[in-house]
């Protein structure tokens, strides 16, 4: 065999891509991208589940297909261990999955089932999300899974489609921007401050057109739960998708694993995933930098996530007049010690056992302030037992919040968990857009540990104070 | 999908920077496993006060908006979520264009495969057309967007353009790799 001619050095994204090209793309015609795995939820697939009977397809791999109910599940206790489904359109979306996955030979971990949970939380902890690999999913969050080093993005419900029936997407190369956090996080500064930090910087365009590597020794030092919130929260600054390179930490977290690789393919996977980081001399088409030793908690004042401040800071004297108007908030003004209605402790962005563990270090051996209703609602059933396995649930409970069912929820409120018109709530989800959580809802986006001391105090505090 | 070759109609502007899809389209109208019926719900969160009523300040609502085809919006329009509904909730109101400085990527890949066309124009034109509403012609032949005699180029993928050309989707151009997607799960097993 002639000897190869040298490649040149190449990012962790420039891997990825190549790896997964049916066809290269060309002027006229996208690149045609192979997925290795399709997550499936309720809300974006239905539609595209009538595009294949229409054309009369079939799922191409249901083997790389896996579906599980999250958006519109309802997270209130069960009732005699059944689940109880009040609002009829959630009811019919639900069990339109159902028949869908039936129909089209799909695995479906439905409400009730062991694995159900959030569909960016399930993927990870069963194993199926996996360094070197390709992802999509009907919803934009699926940047989560980048914390892998897969790449991983959101997709509208047409593209459900195209993947259901050909496995593959049309898509156009991206472009890579480093985001670089170097030195070492404070105490009580979480991955959550880390992104709000690198969405505030960039804004909330601002990763448009990008796929963003996230290096540095403050992501090195990062839990494989942290990296899933850094990279989880990478469109919201207008990123497609967030990646971090594999690295032993992110071994150890699939080895156990019940769906990862076990014995030789086991070591085969990782001695190819650690050929994954980017290489020596390859280079972004764009960085930036943010120190962490600088990082404080961050908090967000407006209406989107790019309208982040620590949480010493006023509200900028800049502040866009619309969002201040909606907040009810004014510029110039300290964001400390505003009360706030409601704490949501969950969503894809900070629901896994660690975000619940962080709260729980706040909230135990303290009470909620009166008035405030706090939901902790865990990010899979698999969360919730192991929770409940170190007596979590006892910590919330008995400080007043209320221990919920594995789902979306207040995140994204299609279940019925909603604000009301006015309220603030202190949330660790990923959005605050106006009425992201219910109509008229006000939204101050944080970490697990600053929603929970602000659930204790009833009004915004640095959680710092009280650890 | 319909075919969009060329279009001459009324704006509607919505100044707003940063419009996300939870404006677009708010969650709690996600809960239909169809696409149709959504434009009624477009915009809900601005367009209806408490009780329902529609807002007589919010563009959709003026009357001349009636029939407009097109829609100004300020910058990084449709950032946020996957959701398709989206487009299909701007379509369904009757929106056949969609016009800014920037576009979110997702928002404006949803919109092509619908039939929507994104449309980016240069700061200076978008000043002008968030002014207020006009009359604008989009031409996807020439790829440019003219008002009151003045016109500019705007880029578009040339797939995503020939495929609006023709009122084809991309499903049929997917599905005709059959043999090039089973050679790649053959060579990487």
């Amino acid at each position: 065999m002639a000897p190869s001619s040298p490649t040149p050095p190449l990012t962790l994204f420039e891997k990825l891509w190549r790896s997964h090209l049916v066809r290269p793309e060309t002027s006229d015609t996208p690149a045609v991208l192979y997925v290795d795995l399709h997550l499936v939820h309720e809300v974006t697939s239905p539609q595209a589940f009538d595009v294949l009977r229409a054309h009369r397809l079939k799922v191409r791999r249901p083997d790389r297909t896996i579906a599980t109910m999250d958006h519109s599940t309802p997270t209130t206790p069960r009732q005699n261990g059944r689940f109880v489904i009040t609002d009829a359109q959630c009811a019919a979306q639900l069990s339109q999955l159902d028949a869908n996955c039936k129909e089209f030979g799909v695995e479906l971990h439905p409400l009730g089932d062991d694995a159900q949970g959030i569909v960016h939380v399930i993927g990870p902890e069963l194993g199926l999300t996996r360094p070197g690999t390709t992802i999509v999913c009907g919803d934009s969050h699926t940047a989560t899974h980048g914390a892998f080093g897969a790449l991983a993005f959101g997709v509208g419900t047409t593209e459900v489609g195209h993947v259901l029936a050909t496995q593959c997407l049309l898509q156009r190369r991206a472009k890579t921007l480093e985001v670089r956090v170097e030195g070492r996080l404070g105490s009580g500064v979480t991955a959550k401050d880390v992104i709000l930090a690198v969405i505030a910087k960039l804004g909330v365009g601002g990763g448009a057109g990008h796929i963003l590597e996230y290096t540095g020794t403050a992501i090195r030092s990062l839990s494989m739960e942290g990296r899933m919130t850094v990279c989880n929260m990478s469109i919201e600054a207008g990123a497609r998708a967030g990646l971090i390179a594999p690295d032993d930490t992110t071994f150890n977290y699939l080895a156990s694993r019940p769906r990862a690789p076990k014995g030789e393919a086991w070591d085969r996977a990782v001695s190819a995933w650690r050929q994954l980081p980017t290489d020596d001399g390859a280079t972004y088409d764009r960085a930036v930098a943010v120190d962490g030793t600088e990082l404080e908690p961050m908090i967000t004042w407006g209406t989107n996530p790019g309208m982040a401040i620590p949480i010493r800071s006023p509200v900028p004297e800049t502040a866009d007049p619309r969002a201040l108007r909606y907040m009810q908030l004014e510029a110039g003004k300290p964001i400390l010690g505003r009360a706030v209605d409601v704490v949501f402790i969950g969503s894809c962005t900070n629901a896994r056992l660690s975000d619940l563990q962080a709260a729980a270090t706040l909230l135990r051996g303290r009470r909620v302030a009166a008035g405030v209703r706090t939901l902790v609602v865990p990010g899979s059933q698999a969360v919730k037992r192991a929770a409940e396995a170190e007596g979590l649930d006892r910590v919330f409970q008995d400080a007043g919040a209320e221990w919920r069912e594995p789902g979306c929820s207040m995140c994204i409120a299609m279940n019925g968990d909603m604000l009301k018109p006015g309220q603030y709530a202190v949330s660790t989800s990923n959005r605050n857009f106006e009425g992201r959580q219910g109509p008229g809802g006000r939204t101050f986006l944080a970490s697990p540990l600053t929603a929970a001391a602000a659930a204790v105090r009833g009004a915004i505090v640095d959680p710092r104070e009280m650890l | 999908m319909r075919p969009f070759v060329k279009l001459t109609s009324r704006t509607v502007v919505l100044p707003a920077a940063n419009i996300d899809t939870d404006q677009i389209i708010p969650a709690r109208f996600l809960k239909t496993t169809g696409k149709l019926g959504l434009g009624a719900h477009a915009f809900a969160g601005w367009r209806y006060d408490e009780s329902g009523q529609p807002r007589p300040d919010f563009p959709l609502n003026a009357p001349e908006a009636a029939g407009a085809r097109v829609l100004v919006a300020g910058e990084n329009f449709g950032c946020g979520s996957s959701r398709e509904h989206a487009p299909w909730a701007l379509m369904d109101w009757g929106f056949c264009a969609v016009v800014s400085s920037a576009i979110a990527d997702i928002f404006r890949a949803n919109a092509l495969k619908n039939g929507l066309l994104p449309v980016v124009v240069d700061s200076a034109m978008h000043r002008r057309l968030l002014a207020e509403p006009t009359t604008v012609t989009i031409d996807l032949e020439t790829q440019t967007l003219t008002t009151d005699g003045e016109s500019v180029p705007f880029a578009i993928d040339p797939f995503a353009r020939r495929c609006l050309i023709d009122g084809v989707d991309e499903l049929g151009f997917l599905l005709a790799q059959a043999d090039a997607i089973s050679r790649f799960e053959r060579e990487r097993t």
